[in-house]
């Protein structure tokens, strides 16, 4: 069942679940922000209204840089900020940002220290028709290797204004990755969320299913199927995957002895690879990843790509009965 | 405390010639660029800039930003010899364990303002201080960029030029170290830069071009610089690679290597008597 700290919607697995764009929750967050801190500022490489960067724009249009089709422009510019004092958040499409100008993130503010908010928007296969040069799927794995960066993946829209207000103040690099598409809002204003820590959604002792961004809620989902066959799911919620918070899942590891992951992403290098690193080390664990499976996605409408590709809460689900067949307890 | 104008010639001869002794010590780096950018960094650190080696956060200083890392030794010695260190450290260039990296890096030393080595993104990163000065509105602080020309074979590099084009940032000033030379040949051969006056000016700036080793034509070209309020300025610099050692000089092949000791000692001699305009060496 639902851990009640969580503060979790009770419509979970219905078809009426309210959904919301990720990035819509962005928008909101990075506005409040401005209001509390005047040292917030944005740029954006051309897509301020489709990344919701234009909330803030419209509210603070002194504080809005348009920068125009330049990414390698929009972080340097943005280290440039940063080292005046600024708190700059940087958005575009996460396959341009920071797909395309990975190196000067690297040194302009990775290893130069400075506390730029990397906003990659239409990450995922959801981003849907564009196809798969739009659809960003190893932008954690190549942000997880970068020191001194802290990775977010809000669940939800609600998560992802809370996220945005915790990035405002954190004080170092980041990146956050958003969907485009509408995705179901399972949190509440009252579900805790903190830069760092991942949270048991659900609490079980046959399987651990670990999700982030858009997939939790998909491990939800398998969580409640699974509980009609009789098996009882844990769901942890990853929304940091940096730092990872390594004793919430060994923890669960330990209780349930099988794990899954689950991500819109590589499997290779993302969230998987982060599980994988910490079970291998520090407590053995037969592991799945759930994700894409080293290859490109394609167009296609959202929902039916998230099915092609197996990242839906049903072969989770799947997953989760091969495994618990594979490693009996 | 101001500097006459030989007394500053002084001082770039003397930073050419730790130059010469840093690399000869680390055993590699880069030795055309440092020298010929030392009459640039003399005239920025002992002249133009706003600054204060005692304190290098100072919350009133200009901004000086070499986006081309590898020319770091003139910015060491220039930083060495304005007091920001002790001398004796620059020896500890490239060793393990030094605040003096091979490339520079903002956290391991105060008084750098950015890390840099991967060329192109120094630019936007001045232009990103100076948009920040403008929204603040501040009309006292500098941000000076130098960058070099092979550099700007970089698309980052126009992306800044765009920019800081479109909102007029007149607190930026850019010095193209335009010594003709990059690591595979002279810049011409390898990817032509010219017209890089037309170049600069059609992207919306002010163009000043110099002799980049006359220290009153670039003290007064900044001046000039920040009396242009309407438009970004570079300052084409034209400078010799390798300044001050014959036999380094207009050969790319210095561009990434050091001197042995043998050479190292020749340079050092021909530093210390002017290249044979004076008797005997001086100290």
């Amino acid at each position: 069942m639902s851990n009640p700290d969580m503060h979790l919607v009770h419509n979970i697995g219905a078809a009426d679940i309210k959904r919301e764009p990720i990035r819509a929750g962005f928008g909101r967050g990075l506005a409040e922000a401005g209001r509390l801190d005047e040292r917030i500022v944005a740029l954006c490489a051309d897509l301020t209204d489709s990344t919701k960067m234009n909330v803030f724009a419209e509210a603070f249009p002194e504080r809005f840089t348009e920068i125009g089709i330049g990414e390698q422009n929009l972080v340097t510019v943005g280290a440039g900020m940063a080292a005046m004092g600024k708190i700059p958040f940087v958005s575009s499409y996460a396959a341009f940002s920071p797909g395309r100008n990975w190196e000067q993130i690297r040194t302009t503010i990775a290893l130069n220290d400075r506390p730029v908010k990397i906003i990659g928007s239409h990450a995922g296969v959801s981003v849907g028709p564009d196809g798969a040069t739009h659809q960003m799927l190893e932008d954690i794995a190549i942000m997880r290797v970068m020191p001194n960066m802290v990775v977010v993946a809000p669940g939800d829209s609600v998560e992802a204004e809370k996220a945005t207000l915790a990035l405002a103040t954190n004080g170092k690099p980041s990146y956050m990755r958003l969907a485009r598409e509408g995705t179901p809002v399972f949190t509440t204003a009252n579900t805790p969320f903190e830069l760092g820590k991942a949270y048991v959604l659900r609490e079980g002792t046959d399987i651990t299913l670990i999700g982030t961004g858009t997939m939790t809620y998909q491990c939800l989902v398998a969580a409640k199927m699974l509980h009609g066959d009789g098996v009882s799911a844990e769901v942890i919620h990853v929304p940091t995957i940096k730092p990872l918070d390594a004793k919430t899942i060994l923890a669960s590891a330990k209780k349930t002895r099988v794990v899954i992951t689950a991500e819109e992403a590589q499997a290779a290098g993302g969230l998987g690879g982060a599980v994988a690193e910490l079970l291998s080390e520090q407590l053995p664990t037969p592991i799945r990843r759930v994700g894409m499976q080293d290859r490109f996605g394609e167009s296609g409408e959202p929902d039916e790509l998230m099915k092609a590709f197996g990242l839906t809460g049903t072969h989770v689900a799947m997953h989760a009965h091969e495994m618990l067949e594979k490693f009996p307890r | 405390m101001s500097y006459t104008i030989q007394q500053l010639e002084l001082k770039a001869n003397t930073i050419r010639e730790d130059i010469i002794k840093m690399l000869e010590h680390a055993k590699s780096g880069h030795s055309a660029g440092p020298l010929d950018l030392a009459d640039i960094f003399t005239a920025l650190y002992f002249d133009v800039m706003k600054h204060d080696p005692k304190n290098p956060d100072w919350e009133e200083r200009d901004i000086l930003i070499l986006s081309n890392g590898h020319c770091v030794p003139v910015r060491y010695a220039a930083m060495a010899e304005a007091g920001y260190f002790d001398k004796k450290e620059l020896m500890t260039l490239r060793k393990y364990g030094s605040r003096l990296q091979g490339h520079p890096e903002r956290t391991r030393l105060p008084g750098l303002e950015t890390t840099s080595g991967p060329l192109g993104s120094g630019l936007s990163q001045a232009a990103g201080m100076a948009r920040s000065l403008q929204m603040d509105h501040n009309h006292t602080r500098w941000v000076y960029c130098v960058t070099g020309d092979g550099e700007l074979d970089e698309g980052n590099i126009w992306e800044a030029a765009m920019f800081a084009g479109k909102y007029k940032l007149q607190n930026l000033i850019a010095i193209v170290d335009r010594n003709n030379i990059q690591i595979d040949g002279n810049t011409e051969e390898i990817m032509p830069l010219e017209d890089l006056h037309a170049k600069w000016e059609a992207f919306g700036w002010h163009v000043i071009e110099i002799d980049g080793h006359n220290i009153e034509s670039i003290i007064d070209a900044c001046s000039m610089a920040r009396a242009i309020v309407e438009k970004p300025v570079v300052i084409i610099a034209h400078t010799i690679p390798g300044k001050g050692v014959p036999f380094m000089q207009y050969d790319y092949h210095w561009h990434g290597a050091p001197p042995n000791s043998q050479q190292a000692k020749e340079a050092l001699h021909k530093l210390r008597t002017l290249d044979g305009k004076i008797r005997g060496e001086h100290e």
